[in-house]
């Protein structure tokens, strides 16, 4: 079966963001950036699936900049057989990355799609949901297990009370959670193999979406700051503390 | 403009995350209906209709919103939720599951996790796990929100007295079923709600020393979490996770034990009112966000608290 894979260009997860003085954004200039970690997991979930001989081919799908090529690049190298790469200077919104991945899926017709459940510069949580949506395929979010059974898929889901398992007709979509696996590191031979590996540029139009905005971004602002308190000796001040200053004991 | 808030319960009895959301309805302006969906959740509904300045409960009875999965929610959330000017959940994993469908059935954007209300158009969410925080504008004709509970002081459970009605509307899904789940059993209070959350992490070692966290958590009635890196190390489930993609806690008092303080863990308990440390690393990060510090073994700083509190 065929996988779909969409992957996002994101700040690096070890950096830590600035906002602009003007509070009109966060800074990226000159700053890092890497595949979102929740998307390396999807892509991940799709290498190993195919290693068990249930997927037989992987297609990646970026939305972005013409520089957006190097985390689908990375996703080749990892063990994806294709990529595709939707390119576009403009900032989307999630409806719209729906739109234009649900046009993907339409011309792919993959069985599974899999899309981090977030990505860790909007911290949205929405694509894949959306997607779901306007394809009126079902879904598996925060996936910790996705077990592929004829036209089936059972994906066991970190919910707030524990664990949940849904079972899904594929075609189906699985949005990734951090314990669904470890993501492997990318082999030098493997990453001269991605060079050759096929990808695909389309705009927006091509896939006949049409990009638009509804909401505005009025300022952003660094969060309140917590100044460090005050290193206390032992138990018994630490707890006197807490009654007496504190008042929270 | 009418506001619909989702209810967040098991059938048996309401969330309390509910009030919460409620109370950014109320922040918002305007008449507050509650949608119950579930199966056998009368009590629920009675409990819904109780909360202060609720005007409405619609209740949706029925085998196909029993789990609350997220094919037959959205589109019963879609259909029900098409003529008001707010569609309201919270940021649970229930909410953050179904909420996206219903707003692409709509064909409007969503606004994720808010913490503040500016207006009726405008609101306030954390982005980059809490490293800055964006007011945001949305010119969507149905506004679809979910609400983080940290950002909003409860409404009262009592003094309402709502009508309820049912809805007939049924949405079944063909294409998705519940299979089973394994859901912890826990007699300390909800880490969302606790007063009082101490947490471990990494520093624990194993799961079985998460013991000395619980014997302290048993006698100040406090939950206890966990850093992505005990759960992710096997040592509790997920869960107990506190941060940025687990849970979002703002207790009145939070300790962390054995914790580094990684960006992602502080995304998830920096609002707290007063944060203690225990660490045998001075240098830990989590140091420069706590109140009160106290530099030592965990092994022997956590045993001793148990008998002085």
């Amino acid at each position: 079966m065929k996988v779909l894979v969409a992957v996002k260009r994101v700040i690096d997860y070890n950096v830590k963001v600035r906002v602009k003085p003007d509070n009109s954004d966060v800074d990226l200039n000159n700053v890092k950036m890497a595949m979102n970690p929740f998307c390396e997991i999807a892509v991940e979930e799709a290498v190993r699936l195919k290693e068990k001989g249930v997927a037989t081919e992987i297609v990646v799908v970026s939305i972005g900049p013409k520089v957006a090529q190097e985390q689908i690049r990375t996703s080749l190298a990892l063990g994806a057989d294709r990529g595709i790469l939707i390119e576009t200077e403009e900032k989307l919104e999630s409806l719209t990355v729906a739109k234009l991945l649900k046009a993907v899926v339409e011309k792919e017709q993959p069985q599974l799609v899999v899309l981090g459940k977030q990505s860790i510069d909007s911290d949205n949580n929405q694509t894949g949901q959306m997607l779901g949506a306007l394809t009126g395929l079902p879904q598996g979010t925060f996936a910790s297990e996705v077990v592929v059974d004829g036209d089936k898929v059972n994906v066991t889901r970190e919910v707030d009370a524990g664990l949940r398992t849904v079972g899904l007709s594929l075609p189906a979509i699985v949005t990734t959670d951090l314990r669904l696996n470890e993501p492997r590191y990318a082999s030098l031979p493997n990453i001269m193999k991605a060079k050759r590996k096929p990808l695909e540029t389309v705009s927006p139009a091509d896939l006949g979406v049409e990009i638009k905005s509804t909401q505005t971004v009025v300022k952003v602002t660094p969060p309140a700051e917590r100044s460090a308190g005050i290193k206390v000796a032992d138990v018994a001040e630490l707890v006197e503390k807490l009654k007496n200053e504190a008042k929270v004991l | 403009m009418t506001i619909l808030v989702i209810a967040e319960h098991d059938n048996a009895a309401l969330n309390a995350a509910t009030l919460n959301v409620v109370a950014a309805a109320k922040q918002i302006g305007g008449d507050i209906e509650v949608l119950v969906a579930g199966e056998a959740c009368g009590a629920v509904a009675d409990a819904a209709a109780k909360i202060d300045g609720v005007s409405k409960v619609v209740v949706a009875d029925n085998a196909a919103y029993k789990y609350q999965i997220a094919e037959p929610m959205g589109d019963l959330v879609a259909e029900l939720g098409a003529g008001y000017s707010h569609i309201l959940a919270a940021a649970s994993t229930t909410g953050k599951d179904f909420m996206p469908r219903t707003a692409a059935l709509l064909d409007v954007n969503m606004i994720s996790d808010i913490v503040a209300v500016e207006s009726a158009d405008t609101f306030v969410r954390p982005i980059y796990a809490g490293n800055a925080i964006a007011t945001v504008q949305s010119s969507d004709g149905v506004k679809v929100i979910t609400v983080r509970g940290t950002g909003f002081d409860p409404v009262a459970a009592e003094g309402g007295s709502a009508a309820v009605e049912a809805t007939a509307i049924v949405k079944e899904s063909a294409i998705s079923a519940f299979v089973s789940e394994e859901l912890a059993a826990s007699d300390r209070p909800d880490l969302a709600a606790a007063e009082i959350v101490i947490s471990g992490g990494r520093g624990m070692g194993n799961g079985e020393n998460f013991d000395i966290l619980y014997k302290v958590a048993d006698k100040l009635g406090a939950a206890v979490g966990a850093s992505r890196a005990a759960v992710d190390a096997g040592f509790v489930p997920n869960d107990m996770q506190v941060g940025q993609t687990g849970k979002i806690v703002a207790p009145s008092l939070y300790i962390a034990v054995g914790i580094s303080g990684a960006i992602q863990h502080l995304g998830g308990m920096k609002e707290s009112k007063v944060i203690v440390a225990i660490n045998k690393d001075e240098e830990a990060p989590i140091f420069q966000v706590a109140d009160y510090g106290l530099v030592a073994d965990l092994f022997d700083a956590v045993p001793e608290l148990e008998k002085l509190v």
